[in-house]
């Protein structure tokens, strides 16, 4: 906590050289409760006109909630907000695009099927009504900005990066003078993230405000110009990037040691755990989402697969679940072809399974936790016997998970729902890896867990990967799977790549093959 | 324990709830109606005679297996709104046999149940089948097999009927005596008996209770029902489900018109009681898909629907007054049960957190604790 206060009160002092001039927003003791917990704790920090100013934290610290504040979404329980130095109340989003402050949500809210013009003025038709005037507009926007935005162009047509633009420039048009970036960098790959940081300088430049919301360091240090640290909803720091490293500034935002993914010696046999040879998966129109997905996975091995999102990574990891039928190929579980086998044959013959979209996938969060520790695994000891569900031996058994893979839970009684993402995550893996898998199909496994989970996540990973399992991991984290990988490959519109060595690819190969510029 | 007590105080407060609120609602359309109000709730509420009570049990006897019929559709999200056609297809079928008496009593008595069970299955699997081969919505089309079902029968009741002589009254042949099944004298100070049957009734809703509490297919149907998603990740085979979901809802459905053909009217006949099937999913909703609370919820439906007999007579109010009661009873409580969950939900949420915060201080917020 000493090392904290120390940079907090030299950076202070720089922050405070750069605010002389009233700041663009000032948040004062802002505190937001919701029954049993505390979003947001006393936060108090403001930013300068024509800065970028990132705001950090890990998952769950309480980010979205202070922004969603500043959005007009939720309301405060305390605290005041100041723009250019008047109090203002922000009761709607309307509310907070009349003072200027425009929001970009990492999800876009854009509608595919109408031209970038229509989804601009669509809720803005009074500004410039839809038609030339509203062109006109849009083309001043996109040239003053460097936005490269094409008004006629169908929505449906544009890239990620290019989407996000067009969520830019809505903004822009609607006149904000404060942008909320949400997380914009998790949907692209690196070479567009650079993009994106040219256009956010461009935007200070013309004296425009970015208020930066991330959890990847790097990224914030090369774009900041400063930098408020938030942690378990509270505000730790505001610190200056020029005097503060990117493992720095990740210990203030954890409060601890920081783990990392790196692995040990290498375990890979020769035997190999999971063959697919070939296979071809076929989508709802026809189109091959999968084409000729050859690999070999070695028990001790895990192999990452990277790639930008909806590349094939669902489809291939259902494909291998049963989940879907391929087109043509083969799986192979060792020596047994499991192509056409049904998934509850598949999960019995040992593979274990951690889907990307836990929600959905892998829990029922009405449920209490001993039966979701069943769920997967209906028809195992101890489980079940015979056609009877053994309550007893899977609550028995769900006490061991819990206690051995740390699920903090005061009970195994309570629903799935009333524990955090990275609770119920290890609960996941604790059930998943407690059936004698031989083969485990990760997808994104620390997706949206708070840094603690993460590190037992990857270490459990890793511990498998020492019994001798063969491991699938798909992850859009690159560090991730650059640590924790023995092999990597790039998944590219349902294509592989060749292999990546992870002791020397960098995250610039890997993006470079994720986008197809090589 | 502290606990559970908890949660069957949260189970009771929604019942309990919309019973007020449909006592609430009733006495303000009395009053706006300008009729009695303290009179009809004197007549409904006061205690029934011995020969109402034989009808409350008997009427919830029919009704309790109505419902379960239902909620196993409920358990797993499906919505089998047919049951009014099964039980109606499976009766008949189930009297055409039984008139005939080719069997000895019991024997007669127990083949005609199986055939009561497979008609009403098979009926329901006609949905179930267009569910699972060509997506179409078991809504629409159990609605659909209810029209047919009920012009199929009437068609066919025209074809076997046996034409009594002097009678306007249609209806299969009477069933031998030795395949009727005796009343239980349970109740004193009336002739009138309780349907034999009343003992299926209880052993469907404990078959219900333990296939789908303790068998792993009642763990799939359950899964399946919570989140379709993850029973397909977790290996259940969704369509076939479905498909046995429908076949056993139908099963049960069968069964439903056979304590009133082998306890009281002995024939299937234009006379036979309709509309079971729609009381079914209301006290379904009721009793929360719960067996016990099922028992509940069809003894209320049959209680005022005995006590609402005496309604003209006492307090010069039409019976159909307890349509109304009724109705609001279901929509109050599928309201309340709503907010119920949900403030159970948060409630667990915030006991969750504070045991760990207290537990351990390095516990962080849950993620997408309630935005």
């Amino acid at each position: 906590m000493q090392g904290v206060c120390a940079i907090n009160d030299s950076a202070q002092s720089v922050v405070d050289a750069v605010v002389t001039q009233t700041p663009a927003v000032e948040l004062r003791g802002i505190t937001k409760r919701y029954p049993g917990v505390v979003a947001n704790n006393d936060v108090t920090f403001s930013v300068a006109r024509g800065t970028v100013h990132a705001i950090v934290g890990e998952n769950g610290a309480g980010k979205s909630t202070l922004m969603k504040i500043l959005y007009g979404v939720q309301r405060a329980d305390e605290g005041t907000i100041s723009i250019d130095g008047s109090e203002v109340s922000l009761r709607s989003p309307s509310d907070a695009i009349d003072a200027g402050i425009g929001m970009v949500f990492q999800h876009f809210m854009l509608a595919d099927n109408l031209s970038v013009l229509e989804n601009v003025v669509l809720g803005a038709e009074k500004r410039h009504g839809i038609a030339d005037r509203a062109r006109a507009e849009i083309e001043r926007i996109s040239g003053e900005y460097h936005l490269d935005i094409r008004p006629d162009d169908l929505v449906a047509d544009l890239g990620v990066g290019k989407r996000q633009r067009v969520e830019i420039l809505k903004v822009l048009y609607r006149g904000a003078k404060t942008l909320i970036l949400d997380e914009p960098t998790a949907v692209l790959v690196p070479q567009e993230v650079d993009e994106l940081f040219d256009n956010l300088r461009e935007l200070k430049s013309e004296g425009l405000t970015v208020i930066f919301i991330s959890h990847k360091l790097d990224e914030v240090l090369s774009v900041a110009d400063s930098i408020t640290v938030i942690r378990r909803g509270a505000t730790v720091a505001t610190v200056d990037p020029k005097s503060v490293t990117s493992r720095k500034l990740a210990e203030l935002m954890v409060g601890s040691e920081l783990p990392s993914p790196s692995t040990e010696e290498s375990t890979v046999t020769d035997r190999p755990v999971l063959t697919i040879t070939d296979l071809t998966l076929a989508g709802a129109d026809g189109r091959e989402v999968l084409s000729d997905i050859t690999l070999t996975i070695h028990a001790g091995e895990v192999l990452g697969v990277a790639g930008v999102e909806g590349n094939g990574q669902a489809e291939l990891v259902e494909a291998i679940m049963g989940m879907r039928d391929p087109s043509s190929g083969r799986i192979l579980l060792e020596d047994t072809d499991i192509s056409d086998w049904h998934t509850r044959e598949i999960r019995e013959a040992g593979v274990g399974y951690i889907p990307e979209d836990r929600h959905r996938h892998a829990l029922l969060l009405d449920a209490p936790l001993w039966e979701n520790a069943i769920l997967g695994h209906q028809t195992q000891r101890p489980n079940v016997r015979g056609i009877w569900v053994d309550a007893a031996g899977a609550k028995a058994d769900t006490e061991r998970i819990v206690g051995e893979y740390d699920v903090r839970t005061p009970s195994i009684n309570v629903t799935a729902h009333s524990l955090s993402g990275g609770n119920q995550q290890k609960l996941i893996i604790g059930r998943e890896m407690s059936h004698a898998p031989r083969v485990l199909v990760a997808a994104h496994p620390t997706r949206g867990v708070d840094v603690g989970a993460q590190a037992a996540i990857w270490d459990q990973i890793k511990k498998a990967r020492r019994e001798g399992l063969g491991v699938l991991l798909i992850s859009a984290d690159l560090d991730e799977l650059i640590g924790l990988s023995d092999t990597i490959r790039v998944i590219l519109r349902g294509k592989l790549s060749g292999e990546f060595d992870p002791d020397v690819v960098t995250a610039e190969d890997l993006g470079s093959a994720m986008t197809g510029a090589v | 324990m502290q606990a559970s007590l908890r949660r069957l105080g949260l189970a009771l407060a929604a019942p309990v709830l919309a019973l007020l609120v449909a006592f609430v609602v009733t006495s303000i359309v009395l009053l706006l109606a300008g009729d009695p109000v303290v009179a009809v709730w004197t007549q409904l509420l006061t205690a029934p005679r011995p020969r109402l009570i034989v009808g409350i049990i008997n009427g919830a006897t029919v009704y309790y297996l109505s419902a379960i019929a239902v909620a196993i559709g409920f358990r797993m999200n499906l919505f089998n709104i047919g049951v009014d056609g099964q039980y109606r297809v499976a009766a008949f079928a189930a009297a055409v046999f039984a008139g005939q008496g080719w069997l000895p009593g019991p024997l007669n008595i127990f083949v005609s149940l199986l055939i009561a069970v497979v008609a009403g299955a098979l009926w329901a699997g006609i949905a179930g089948w267009l569910k699972v081969s060509r997506g179409v919505s078991e809504v629409v089309s159990t609605i659909m097999l209810n029209f047919i079902a009920t012009g199929l029968v009437s068609f066919l009741l025209f074809k076997v009927a046996d034409s009594t002589t002097g009678s306007n009254v249609t209806n299969t042949k009477l069933l031998p005596p030795s395949s009727r099944v005796p009343g239980l004298a349970l109740i004193s100070g009336t002739p009138n008996k309780i349907y034999g049957f009343v003992l299926l009734s209880i052993l469907v809703g404990v078959a219900y209770w333990v296939i789908l509490n303790k068998t792993r297919f009642g763990f799939d149907l359950r899964a399946t029902g919570r989140s379709e998603t993850a029973a397909v990740a977790s290996g259940v085979n969704v369509k076939r489900m479905v498909l046995t979901a429908m076949l056993l809802s139908g099963a049960a459905a069968g069964l439903v018109g056979m304590p009133l053909l082998f306890g009281q009217d002995f024939s299937y006949g234009t006379t036979f009681q309709p509309g079971l099937g729609f009381a079914g999913i209301a006290i379904a909703l009721l009793g929360r898909n719960h067996p016990v609370g099922i028992a509940f919820g069809a003894l209320l439906w049959s209680y005022l629907e005995q006590q609402s007999n005496g309604l003209q007579i006492q307090a010069g109010v039409s019976s159909e007054l307890v349509f109304i009661i009724q109705g609001v009873i279901v929509l109050a409580v599928v309201i309340a049960y709503e907010v119920v969950r949900r403030a159970g939900l948060r409630m667990e949420q915030r006991n969750v957190a504070r045991q760990l915060s207290a537990d351990q201080p390095g516990y962080h917020l849950p993620e997408g604790t309630p935005v």
